[in-house]
């Protein structure tokens, strides 16, 4: 099992491990299930899979000023929410959800991560220091 | 991010924690998109919800003492003694949600306007005015159609914004920003306020990118309604902050200033089948409905006059809601309209919007017409089943009880 690091930037501080769930499309937090953390939005190609205890990492967000925020508090009320994210293309909408939830969260990542990650791997991010470390399953 | 003394200050809590709280916020937003400087607003337009988080923000921010340092404009939620009184009795756990958020705006010196359009009345700011306004409608009238400056703020970024009083400078606050990326040639007929809507339905699924477009091929100048219908809809369908109508709208008198003398990086058609695929794709068959809303955004005083027009004298055939600002429905019943629409059957409610729940319970599951894409998209999870019709076309049908055509 290799363990490589990456160099990114802080959105929200901390530090937070877990298994890896990639979206290569936007995420919206409001079509998520509070109970289960599980998306339930049709079509999306995480559709059926559990946000809970993951590192999300995110293509983007979307949907209105209110909708991102106000899911990602339900998700976080019932324990259901990932615990990090990384974020590939911020938006105003999606940071400020980060920053009043307080969840770790990381912006601009090497490029290489994005070649590197895979569903289900091993994922530390350290907000503080800018450092994501992932430990491949292969 | 470069702060001054005052910003500082309020960073490390010499102005109370609320401030402080606010200020670490915007920082973190102002770093991640590598804003310089933080500078001052002076207006600014909160999305209230009404929803869980929501009410745990504002309330927060209140238990910390917090005050707004500009009073910002909300968003409607609940009219509960009206729709008590002529709908249905309102749940508990709603009442609850409206009178907490109702108390904790109150107390952080919110105008309680409850309004979605403060574009068009109450807060309405001027050309290259800095400001901080959420909601997905406003932004893009803000910025598009007035050329006053805000993000597409979160409605938790514009109260830490009402708080501090200031905005970190970033994105569309940049003239730099704000120029055409993306070259739209309209082909289609683009007449009336209807049309905007399904224009501005239609763009973001023929592209869906960030850059800000520019519309071309439109002649005549929309009316404020049609302006409002087109920004509700390209932020329904898509993320729209800003856009320009080459001709029309302040920043763009010609291709050339609203490209900054760049090409196009895309050129995109909208032709009139485009416009159909869209009409077919979500206005719904013919067919019975058993009720009919209207309002999403609020509809304007010239909007409720019209309705008021094709159903003077007659009856409707089933419920009929007409949401607005308390100021209109003032406005309404000194005009007559409300009294028309009254002896029709209708109603005229304020403060209120289609998309909180739980007050339109009654509704679930049952079939509609409204002239509003956005209301019926946001309707979708209630399985309420909207059918999409011109104003005027959905009062005949809600005079009838069925939409024929």
């Amino acid at each position: 099992m290799s363990v490589k690091t990456f160099k990114c930037e802080r959105i929200a501080a901390g530090k937070a491990s877990g298994p890896a769930l990639v979206s290569n499309e936007a995420v919206c937090f409001y079509l998520v299930e509070p109970e289960t953390g599980i998306i339930v939005e049709q079509n999306h190609t995480l559709a059926g899979r559990s946000m809970d205890g993951t590192v999300l990492v995110a293509h983007a967000g979307k949907g209105s000023s209110v909708v991102q925020m106000d899911g990602l508090f339900k998700l976080a009320m019932k324990h259901k929410n990932p615990l990090a994210v990384i974020l590939r293309n911020p938006d105003p909408v999606f940071v400020s959800a980060l920053l009043v939830m307080e969840i770790p969260s990381v912006f601009n990542a090497e490029e290489a991560f994005y070649g590197c990650v895979k569903d289900g791997d091993l994922i530390t991010v350290d907000a503080d220091n800018g450092i994501i470390s992932l430990k491949s399953l292969q | 991010m470069k702060l001054t003394d005052e910003q500082r200050g309020m960073l490390n809590g010499e102005y109370g924690e609320a401030a402080s709280y606010a200020m670490k916020i915007q920082e973190g937003v102002g770093r991640v998109f590598r804003a310089n400087r933080m500078v001052p607003i002076t207006r600014a337009h909160v999305a209230l919800s009404a929803q869980d988080a929501d009410v745990w923000f504002v309330e927060k921010l209140v238990g910390m003492g917090g005050k707004c340092k500009i009073a910002p404009t909300v968003n409607p939620s609940i009219d509960v003694p009206y729709l008590n009184r002529y709908l249905a009795e309102v749940p508990q756990e709603g009442k609850e949600i409206v009178s907490r958020t109702n108390e904790a705006y109150r107390k952080i010196g919110a105008a309680l306007t409850f309004n979605c359009t403060p574009y068009l009345q109450q807060n309405v700011p001027a050309f290259k005015e800095i400001i901080s306004f959420s909601e997905s409608s406003a932004t893009p009238y803000v910025n598009s159609v007035i050329g006053a400056r805000t993000n597409r703020e979160s409605s938790q970024s514009a109260l830490c914004a009402a708080i501090t009083g200031f905005v970190p400078e970033y994105g569309l606050l940049l003239e730099e920003n704000r120029k055409a990326e993306i070259l739209v040639d309209v082909k289609a007929k683009i007449r009336d306020d209807f049309d905007y809507q399904l224009l501005g339905w239609c763009y973001p699924l023929v592209y869906n990118g960030p850059e800000v477009p520019a519309f071309a091929g439109i002649e005549e100048r929309p009316t404020p309604e049609g302006f409002m219908n087109f920004g509700a809809e390209l932020n329904t369908s898509g993320a729209v902050g800003m856009y320009h109508i080459i001709g029309i709208t302040p920043e763009a008198p010609d291709i050339k200033t609203a490209f900054c003398g760049k090409e196009p990086r895309k050129n995109i058609v909208i032709e009139q089948k485009d416009i159909e695929m869209v009409r077919k794709r979500i206005c719904g068959e013919p067919g019975k409905i058993d009720f009919a809303m209207f309002g999403c955004p609020h509809l304007s005083i010239r909007q409720v006059g019209d309705i008021a027009r094709v159903c003077k004298g007659r009856r409707f055939a089933v419920d009929v809601w007409i949401l607005t600002s308390s100021l209109t429905k003032e406005l309404a019943a000194r005009m007559g309209f409300l009294d028309i629409i009254s002896r029709a059957g209708g109603h005229i409610v304020a403060d209120t919007c289609i998309d909180v729940p739980p007050c339109w319970w009654p509704y679930y599951g049952k079939n509609a017409v409204t002239d509003s894409p956005k209301c019926a998209y946001y309707n979708e999870i209630r399985k309420i089943s909207f059918k999409i019709r011109p104003l005027e076309q959905a009062i005949e049908a809600a005079i009838i009880g069925e939409v024929r055509i």
